[in-house]
């Protein structure tokens, strides 16, 4: 399946995307049939870049991080090209990829109560991380590890290093886990998740962290999460992923002030907004996504798109540019929401509420409505 | 870390008691120690059988005899058996029998149940798996008299056959009236330990391996052990520091928690063999209704494995950093 | 409710499409949005699904055809052989001989078939392990229940029983029990009360645990705040999720049940002569195992056979019940 990678200008340091996905497809074979994850996913990534893929659980977008580390089980088979610095990840050996990991990429999962090992002190596990990929002492490295606590803001680096992970709160964990993930100054962090399983108050220490992070490193980041709050306040970048496959690309400002996929624009559209105007409903999306492992022919977002048309049944749109080469989208009617399209306009917002409360104040008390039944039989 | 010990101690104690007025209860209404006596012929005149009743307490209320017992036995008073004989020394030369048995056939089973599990969960649904899988439910599913009889009936004979000369023996935990150096004498226990301890740890080792299998794959399916594997760190690394490190503490409990299976098992194998052990004596005890000896059976048993539980509980808690202060 | 909105039209399929009338601008698109398109695999029941589950493990499956045999077969045979399990050949030529065609299993030195009295051990080890099976675990259900819901007192007496009867060994246990009962000596019956009496514990242990992690939950709640009895939220709403752990433990303790029984006949303490049991065929068998191997083979291996089964049984319900692993094809 063709499609068109956004082409973004040139980034100051020159020599081109430190991290390249080429139409990467990602199928498990399971009891209920073979299910496709991951159906061509193509990106890009620049150093120092933030990158943002958005998308529903399902949408396959922790799968694409999990391949493109090579942490996938042994059952998946995936296809297409990860590019690291010029060289095909997938096709390394399980060596030289384990050479790489932690090292030059580096990943930050979701849940950070079970992402470190609770037998060994938080010290212990990030000098491991150390001793793994540089060839220093131990006692260099455990200085270098509570080093990097302090870095992420860990109070009293010194002292907690020899904490084990219950005793550390959620927040503080995961910055345990990004200050792992940094280590050894990796080029690429993969961070899947970060903030889902934390407290508001604690995503935004987290994010900040990961932010100075980026300042330090000049590491690209991809940022995978649910939350569009998240990604609107780091991202250069979004992904938006859809049953598998990238359904629209672009700045983060294009794709939040002129989103040109429906399912982007509903996205938006479901999120309550500071700025709305007090009384305007949410527009939910309708419905759930499909199974990834019957796919009909066509546009996946199809059944649950107010703008669907016929051919959006049988042909699946393409990636294409729709606003300048560097925002595609996967639509076949993209156009149509050129402007300022308000999510208002194209999905239904939730009103069987307002109309069931039209109708009982329509019916007045129920005595009422018994009274009036009681006559329209007698009538009959 | 010493508080915890401390804590573990003070409730194993009432747990003891517990235990103890359970086996009173047990005991003291299980058959007649004067049935012996009332139903010898000719008739013993009544007053001889009075006489001997109170003699033995049994006229006093079950409670106060109950007090009274205990009051004994916590000062290593067990009475003497039916016959006669002191109680204390005879248990204890039973207890070191059969300890002997206990203690091996729970290490060889031990080690077996975690190459068994671990392979078998890092190999799962292969041959090797089916094979340790298929091994397990078997012994799971065997008597383990019938094991025990097996090796004996088969074993013995073969393996004496194969060394030229008796290695190997059948009858009893050691060769009676043992002497000589002490590498002599364990060779000895050793020939005589050999096949009724394989008997015991193969039995033993069926249901920890599934457990094990079961906790491996649960660890390796963990989120640390996929952050340990994005750190970069190689395979083996991965595989021992991390999860065998965490496998191996549930299995802790697992083995406490068998203990009194695992003694249930030594007193049928110790049948077979004709080990003059802890079985022969509670079989002893129960035939011959003989109260003291079985009072204090239990009593010691239900001891050993608080005991052992104890142990398996600080263990757990060296282990686990998560439980040490709570 | 009244409905305001135009009638739906019906397309070719005779399905009813709903209308969306939505403005973009200028235009007023009238789009039909089909019905829900089904994309996902057939729902089907909790208890299709089990089945189902339960029928794809072969093992398992085979496992209770050769248990349903050896049960049936155990509890009627013995009226159909020709032979009973006390019946003594007359010929001193059949004693003590190998399997044969007149004496499938042999026969031993007194002159009984090996057969029959198999048979017959077989009958009184799976009545036995019936018996505890279901007393065990309708016992150990409720109290389980009770300790779990209530909590309180019974809940600290059950589990401090509960460790009792860990701490001490089941056989001694039992032994002193069976003693106790010597009176009706060897009565399976009693042998598989006094069974009973200890093995209940683990499926209380299971069902307690089930009901204090549920009962917190918001469907109890909410089953209060509509009235419900205690005892119909315990059954209605509670016991059904248990029923798999009380399935699968069940299925043990059969398992169990029969290995102790045996344990003990062979420890002579269980059932006793004239009655036979499995266990003491192979006590009576053992110092022939080399001489005369089918009086310790044949009820080792029916033994073996019958806990087998019902291992793999268990197994495979367990999987059924919780398949926490997803399979995947290699």
């Amino acid at each position: 399946m063709a499609t068109t990678l956004p082409q973004q200008p040139a980034a100051e340091t020159g020599g081109g995307p430190v991290l390249e996905v080429k139409d990467l497809s990602v199928e498990f074979p399971t009891d209920d049939g073979v299910v496709h994850a991951v159906r061509g996913v193509s990106f890009a990534l620049e150093p120092g870049q933030v990158l943002g893929i958005v998308g529903e659980s399902g949408s396959g977008k922790s799968v694409t991080s999990l391949a493109i580390m090579g942490l996938l089980p042994r059952s998946a088979h995936v296809r297409g090209e990860v590019n690291f610095r010029g060289r095909n990840l997938l096709k390394l050996s399980d060596k030289d990829q384990t050479g790489i990991r932690g090292k030059q990429i580096a990943m930050i999962f979701q849940d950070p109560m079970t992402s470190l090992n609770p037998v060994y002190t938080v010290g212990w596990q990030l000098q491991e991380a150390i001793l793994a990929h540089q060839d220093v002492g131990k006692a260099k490295a455990w200085t270098r590890a509570v080093e990097l606590l302090d870095l992420v803001g860990i109070p009293n680096a010194r002292e907690r290093a020899k904490n084990y992970p219950h005793e550390f709160s959620g927040g503080m964990r995961q910055r345990a886990v990004i200050a792992m993930a940094m280590t050894n100054d990796p080029d690429v962090i993969i961070a899947d998740e970060p903030t889902t399983a934390l407290d508001v108050t604690v995503q935004a220490q987290v994010l900040d962290t990961l932010a100075r992070v980026q300042e330090n490193t000049s590491a690209g980041i991809v940022l995978i999460t649910h939350d569009l709050g998240v990604v609107a306040g780091v991202a250069d970048r979004v992904l938006v992923m859809y049953a598998g496959k990238s359904v629209e690309i672009g700045e983060t400002d294009a794709i939040y002030y002129d989103p040109r996929m429906p399912y982007t624009l509903g996205l938006l559209g479901s999120l309550p907004r500071l700025d709305a105007k007090g009384d305007e409903a949410l527009t939910p999306i309708r419905g759930a996504p499909p199974s990834l492992i019957n796919l009909p022919p066509g546009c996946p977002f199809s059944p649950r798109c107010p703008m669907s048309r016929p051919n959006c049944d049988s042909d699946e749109p393409a990636l294409r540019p729709v606003a300048g080469l560097d925002h595609v989208a996967a639509c076949h009617y993209a156009e149509e929401l050129a402007g300022d399209v308000a999510a208002a306009e194209v999905f239904q917002t939730t009103e069987a509420d307002v109309q069931a409360l039209e109708e009982l104040d329509h019916l007045g008390s129920l005595a009422e409505a018994e009274a009036e039944a009681k006559q329209a039989e007698e009538r009959a | 870390m010493l508080s915890f010990i401390v804590r573990r101690l003070l409730i194993s104690i009432p747990l003891v008691l517990l235990a103890s007025v359970l086996v009173f209860l047990l005991v003291a209404n299980s058959g007649d120690p004067l049935a012996e006596l009332k139903s010898r012929n000719p008739p013993v005149p009544q007053q001889v059988i009075e006489n001997r009743e109170h003699e033995l307490g049994l006229d006093k209320p079950l409670p106060q005899r109950y007090v009274t017992w205990l009051g004994n036995f916590v000062q290593g008073d067990m009475g003497e058996t039916v016959r006669g004989v002191e109680v204390r020394p005879l248990l204890w030369q039973r207890l070191q029998i059969t300890l002997r048995m206990v203690i091996l056939a729970s290490i060889i089973a031990i080690v077996l149940a975690i190459g068994a599990g671990v392979l078998s969960a890092v190999r799962q649904y292969t041959v090797t798996d089916y094979t340790f899988t298929f091994a397990g439910f078997l012994f799971l599913s065997m008597p383990v008299f019938w094991l025990a009889a097996l090796l004996k009936e088969y074993g013995a004979i073969r393996l004496n056959k194969l060394f030229g000369q008796q290695v190997v023996f059948t009858v009893g935990a050691e060769t009676p009236n043992l002497t000589g150096s002490l590498g002599h004498r364990l060779a000895d226990y050793a020939g005589h330990l050999f096949l009724p301890t394989i008997a015991l740890a193969l039995i033993s080792f069926a249901a920890w391996s599934r457990y094990q299998r079961a906790t491996m794959l649960d660890v390796l399916s963990s989120d640390y052990i996929r952050l340990a594997k994005a750190k970069g760190l190689s395979r083996s690394r991965v595989m021992t520091r991390h999860a065998l490190r965490n496998a191996l503490i549930p299995l802790v409990t697992v083995v406490a928690i068998d203990t009194g299976a695992i003694f249930g098992g030594a007193i049928i194998t110790e049948r077979v063999f004709s080990w003059q052990g802890m079985g022969a004596l509670l079989v002893q005890g129960v035939e011959t209704s003989d109260i003291n000896v079985l009072l204090s059976w239990l009593m010691v048993t239900s001891v050993i494995v608080v005991l052992f539980n104890l142990i398996a509980d600080v263990l757990y808690a060296v282990l686990d950093p998560r439980i040490r202060y709570g | 409710m009244a409905d305001t909105r135009p009638k739906a039209p019906v397309d070719q399929a005779g399905e009813a499409q709903e209308l969306r009338r939505t403005e973009h601008g200028a235009q007023v698109h009238e789009v039909a949005v089909g019905p829900e398109r089904e994309f996902t695999v057939a729902a089907r029941s909790q208890r299709q699904m089990v089945l189902r589950r339960f029928l794809a493990h072969r093992l398992a499956v085979g496992s209770l055809v050769v248990f349903l045999i050896v049960v049936i077969l155990s509890l009627i045979g013995g009226r159909f052989w020709r032979y009973g399990y006390a019946d003594v050949v007359e010929s001193t030529a059949e004693l003590s001989s190998p399997p044969s065609l007149k004496h499938p299993m042999g026969t031993d030195g007194i002159g009984h078939d090996t057969l029959a009295q198999v048979l017959r051990g077989a009958q009184k080890s799976v009545q036995v392990a019936l018996m505890v099976a279901f007393l065990s675990t309708t016992t150990g259900a409720i109290i389980g229940a009770l300790a779990g819901y209530y909590r309180g007192w019974i809940d600290s007496a059950l589990m401090r029983f509960t460790d009792l009867v860990l701490t001490i060994p089941l056989i001694a246990i039992l032994a002193v029990l069976a003693a106790n009962v010597a009176e009706k000596a060897g009565n399976w019956f009693f042998i598989g009360l006094v069974l009973s009496f200890v093995l209940w514990t683990s499926i209380a242990r299971v069902v307690r645990g089930t009901f204090l992690s549920l009962r917190e939950k918001e469907f109890v709640e909410a089953a209060r705040a509509l009235g419900a009895s205690d005892a119909r939220i315990m059954f209605r709403h509670l016991l059904p999720n248990a029923t798999g752990s009380i399935i699968v433990n069940a299925t043990i303790t059969v398992a169990v049940a029969i290995l102790l029984e045996t344990a003990l006949s062979f420890l002579g303490l269980g059932i006793r002569p004239p009655d036979t049991s499995l266990g003491l065929l192979v006590s009576a068998g053992q110092q022939a195992a080399t001489t005369r191997p089918w009086l310790f083979y044949f009820p080792g291996l029916v033994i073996i056979v019958i806990a087998l089964t019902v291992n793999f049984i268990g197994d495979g319900l367990r999987d059924a019940f919780d398949p926490t692993q997803t399979r995947v094809r290699a």
